[in-house]
C-alpha cells in the first residue's frame, strides 16, 4: 500500500461559544497517500473545514482540539511549534481556500503575493522566484503575465482570482494541497477551467490533493476516494468506484437521491427530511436517526462505529449490511 | 381565443452608466408567461438575469422596451400607480437573511409585509402568519425567533412564506436555492411545486443549476452578455441544445458517473466572459464559440426559430 502522506487519527475538534459549547468534529480518523485525491463531502456545517484547518492550526481561537493525532510525513501537525507549523503550510502543504477575496490581499501587486510565498520559505531567490511566477500565472491560464504580474486582485474576474490562489498554492511545489470548495463560488464553465488545471497540476507533480466539496459531481469526477462528513464524525469512507456503483450508508444514498440531473423532469423528488443536527452535545447515538427512514430503536442508543465492511470500504450504520444486500 | 398571458416582455433593454461608460445588462430581451407556468433563467455571472428579474418588478427602469402585466403596460407607470401591483409581484432572494431585519421576529417580519400593503385586522394578520408558517412546513413557534437563530432552509421558507402573505400572482426566484445544501435544496424545489399547484403561482426561476431550471421550467431562456441567445421549452432547449453556448454550458456539469470508467474528460471552454463594457463585435459569444467563423465575428446572428416554440441567435442555426 502507498505509504500515508497526512494521516489524520481520531481528531476531536470542539469551539466555544461562550453559553455553550460546539461539538465539530467528534473523531474523525482518515488517511490521504501519496498521490491520492480525495474528496471529502458533506453538507454545510458537517465539519469538513474545521477537520483541514485544525490539522493546519487554522481554526479561530475559540476552537480547540481535543484529542487526535494529524501526521504529516509522520510528524504530528497537533504538537509542532507554531513557527514549525507555518514553514510546513504554504512549502510542503498549499492551502486554497473558497473565497480568494478574502485571503489574497487587497494592497498588494499580485505578482509580489506569488512571489512572497517562495521568498519567505526560502523555496528560491529572487529572481528566480520573479521567474517562476511569470511561468506560473502561465501555467494558470493567465494570458500576458508581465503585464498582469503588476495587477491587484480587484482588477481580476472571481475566476482568475482562484487562479491566482491556485498559482500561490502551487508556487513552492508542496507534497499535499488542500481546496476547501475551490470552485463552489463559480460559473461551471469556470469550475471546469480550475479543475481541469489541478488535475494537470496533480499529474505532474504527483501531488496528493484533499478536495473539499458539497458537491457530489466534482468528488466523483476528480478524485481516488471519498469520504462523507456528516455531524462532524465520517459516515461512509470508500473508493470512488464503490461510492458511485453501491454505497451503503442510508445517508450517502439520500445525498445521491437529492441530486436532479439533465433530462429528470418527470422525476418525483424524495427529499430527506429534516435537518442536520446543531452539534451542541457530543453524539450518543446515530446522528442521521431523526431523518433516516430505516433508523430504529437501536440507532437511537447506541452510536454506530466506522467499520469496514468490505476492503477499503468503511461505513458508520448498524445496518449497513442490510442496506447493501437490499440495496434499499 | 387563448387568454393574454401573465407577463408580456417586449424588446427590453437595460443599460447602466458606470465612471462615465455604458454597461450594456439587459440587451433586446422578449418573452411571455402564462399564468401558473414558469419561465427559467440561466446564463453565467453577469449575464443580466437578476436585472431582467428587476426590471420585471419595475425595481428598476427599462430604458427601451415595453412590460405588460396581467394585460396592463406597467413600464411607465409612477411608483404611486406601481402600488397596488406590488402585491401581485414578489420576489425571493438568494440570501433571505440580507432582505431582513435582525431586530425583527420573524412573525413580526411576515406581518409587516401584509400591514404595509393594509390587509386584515392585526388578528388577522396574526392568524395568517401562522398559516402560512404551517404551510411552508415551519413550526408556527418559529414566528417567535429572530433570522439568526433560524438556519439557511429555514430562513429561505420564511422568506416564501412572507412573499405567499401577499397572495402575489407572479413570483421572481432569484437564486432561492443556491446557497443550500442538496438535501435542503430538494425541500425547497418540492415546497415551491407544490405552492405553485395551489395558488396558481407564476413563477420567473433563477439560477445557476441547469438541471434544477430544467426541472421547474416550462420555457427557458438562455442569457449571454445581456442577449438571449436561446429560448424554448424546457425539455427541448436542453436535450437539443442547437445554440453552441448552450453546448457549452451542458458540457460543463459536471454529472455523477455511473462508473469511474464512465467519467468526464475535465476539458472546457476557453476563455472568460468578456467586458460589458464593450462587447465583442457581431455574435458576442464569438471569442469563446468553438465554431465561430468570419461572418461571426462581423455580422450579429438574428432570432431563428429551430422549433415550434425553440428559437436561437446564431449564423449556424437553420
Ligand atoms: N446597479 C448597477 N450598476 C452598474 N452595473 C450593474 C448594476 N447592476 C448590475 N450591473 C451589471 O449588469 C450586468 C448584469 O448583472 P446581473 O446582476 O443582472 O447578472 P446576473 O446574471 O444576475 O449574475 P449573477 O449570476 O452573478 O447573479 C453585470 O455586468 C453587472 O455588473
Ligand atoms: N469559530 C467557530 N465558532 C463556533 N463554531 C464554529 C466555528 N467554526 C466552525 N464552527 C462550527 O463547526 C461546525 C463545522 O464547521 P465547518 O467545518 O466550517 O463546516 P463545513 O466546512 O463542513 O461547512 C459547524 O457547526 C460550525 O458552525
Ligand atoms: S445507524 Fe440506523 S439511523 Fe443511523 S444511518 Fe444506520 S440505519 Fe439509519
Ligand atoms: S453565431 Fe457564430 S460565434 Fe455565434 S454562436 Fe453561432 S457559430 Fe458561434
Ligand atoms: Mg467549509
Ligand atoms: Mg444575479
Amino acid at each position: 500500500m502507498a505509504e500515508a502522506l497526512l494521516a489524520i487519527d481520531d481528531l476531536r475538534v470542539q469551539f466555544d461559544r461562550g453559553e455553550d459549547e460546539v461539538f465539530a468534529v467528534n473523531g474523525v480518523s482518515f488517511s490521504i497517500a501519496e498521490g491520492e485525491a480525495l474528496g471529502i463531502v458533506g453538507e454545510s456545517g458537517s465539519g469538513k473545514s474545521v477537520t483541514l484547518m485544525s490539522a493546519l492550526g487554522l481554526i479561530r481561537e475559540n476552537g480547540k482540539i481535543m484529542a487526535g493525532t494529524a501526521k504529516f510525513q509522520g510528524h504530528d501537525l497537533l504538537k509542532m511549534r507554531p513557527r514549525q507549523l507555518e514553514d510546513i503550510r504554504g512549502r510542503d502543504i498549499g492551502v486554497i481556500f473558497q473565497d480568494p477575496m478574502t485571503s489574497l490581499n487587497p494592497v498588494m501587486r499580485i505578482g509580489d503575493q506569488i512571489m512572497e510565498s517562495m521568498l519567505t520559505h526560502q523555496y528560491a531567490g529572487r529572481r528566480e522566484a520573479f521567474e517562476r511566477t511569470l511561468q506560473l500565472l502561465h501555467e494558470m491560464g493567465i494570458p500576458e503575465p508581465k503585464a498582469r504580474f503588476r495587477n491587484y486582485p480587484h482588477e481580476f474576474s472571481g475566476g482568475m482570482r482562484q487562479r491566482i490562489m491556485i498559482a500561490i498554492a502551487l508556487a513552492c511545489e508542496p507534497q499535499l494541497l488542500i481546496a476547501d470548495e475551490p470552485t463552489t463560488a463559480l460559473d461551471v464553465t469556470v469550475q471546469m477551467q480550475i479543475l481541469a488545471l489541478l488535475q494537470e497540476q496533480r499529474r505532474k507533480k504527483q501531488m496528493s490533493i484533499a478536495m473539499i466539496t458539497h458537491d457530489f459531481g466534482v468528488a466523483t469526477n476528480f478524485c481516488d476516494r471519498i469520504i462523507v462528513l456528516y455531524a462532524g464524525q465520517i459516515m461512509e469512507m470508500a473508493d470512488t468506484r464503490q461510492f458511485l456503483r453501491q454505497p451503503a450508508h442510508p445517508y450517502t444514498m439520500g445525498l445521491k437521491n437529492s441530486i436532479i440531473e439533465i433530462g429528470q423532469r418527470d422525476r418525483q423528488l424524495s427529499p430527506i427530511p429534516g435537518m442536520a443536527p446543531t452539534l451542541t452535545e457530543p453524539p450518543k447515538s446515530c446522528s442521521f436517526a431523526s431523518r433516516c427512514p430505516l433508523a430504529t430503536e437501536r440507532c437511537r442508543l447506541e452510536l454506530p462505529a466506522l467499520r469496514e465492511i468490505s476492503p477499503n470500504h468503511h461505513v458508520a450504520c448498524h445496518r449497513a449490511e442490510e442496506v447493501l444486500a437490499h440495496a434499499i | 381565443m387563448p387568454s393574454s398571458p401573465l407577463l408580456q416582455v417586449e424588446e427590453v433593454s437595460k443599460r447602466f452608466r458606470v465612471q462615465g461608460r455604458e454597461l450594456h445588462a439587459v440587451e433586446k430581451v422578449s418573452f411571455q408567461l402564462d399564468a401558473g407556468k414558469t419561465m427559467g433563467l440561466v446564463g453565467e455571472s453577469g449575464s443580466g438575469k437578476s436585472t431582467l428579474g428587476r426590471l420585471v418588478l419595475r425595481l428598476l427602469d427599462a430604458n427601451e422596451g415595453r412590460i405588460v402585466f396581467n394585460g396592463q403596460d406597467i413600464t411607465k407607470l409612477s411608483p404611486k400607480q406601481m402600488r397596488p401591483l406590488r402585491r401581485d409581484m414578489q420576489i425571493i432572494f438568494q440570501d433571505p437573511q440580507a432582505s431582513m431585519s435582525p431586530r425583527m421576529t420573524i412573525g413580526a417580519a411576515i406581518e409587516d409585509a401584509m400591514a404595509i400593503h393594509n390587509i386584515g385586522t392585526k388578528a388577522e394578520r396574526q392568524k395568517r402568519v401562522d398559516e402560512l408558517l404551517e404551510r411552508v412546513g415551519l413550526p408556527t413557534v418559529v414566528k417567535y425567533a429572530f433570522p439568526h437563530e433560524l438556519s439557511g432552509g429555514q430562513l429561505q421558507r420564511v422568506g416564501i412564506a412572507r412573499a405567499l402573505s401577499l397572495n402575489p400572482k407572479l413570483v421572481i426566484c432569484d437564486e432561492p436555492i443556491s446557497a443550500l445544501d442538496v438535501s435542503i435544496q430538494v425541500q425547497v424545489i418540492q415546497l415551491l411545486q407544490e405552492l405553485q399547484k395551489d395558488f396558481n403561482l407564476t413563477y420567473i426561476f433563477i439560477s445557476h443549476n441547469l438541471a434544477v431550471v430544467e426541472y421547474l421550467s416550462d420555457q427557458v431562456a438562455v442569457l449571454y452578455l445581456g442577449e438571449v441567445v436561446a429560448q424554448g421549452p424546457a425539455e427541448e432547449l436542453f436535450a437539443t441544445p442547437t445554440h453552441p453556448y448552450t453546448q457549452v454550458l451542458l458540457q460543463s456539469i459536471l454529472k455523477m458517473p455511473e462508473d469511474t470508467d464512465k467519467r468526464q474528460a475535465l476539458t472546457s471552454i476557453q476563455g472568460e466572459i468578456p467586458s460589458p463594457f464593450n462587447p465583442p463585435s457581431g455574435c458576442t459569444f464569438h471569442p469563446r464559440c468553438p465554431f465561430a467563423t468570419d461572418v461571426c465575428r462581423q455580422k450579429k446572428p438574428e432570432r431563428k426559430l429551430v422549433g415550434s416554440q425553440h428559437s436561437v441567435t446564431c449564423h449556424l442555426a437553420n
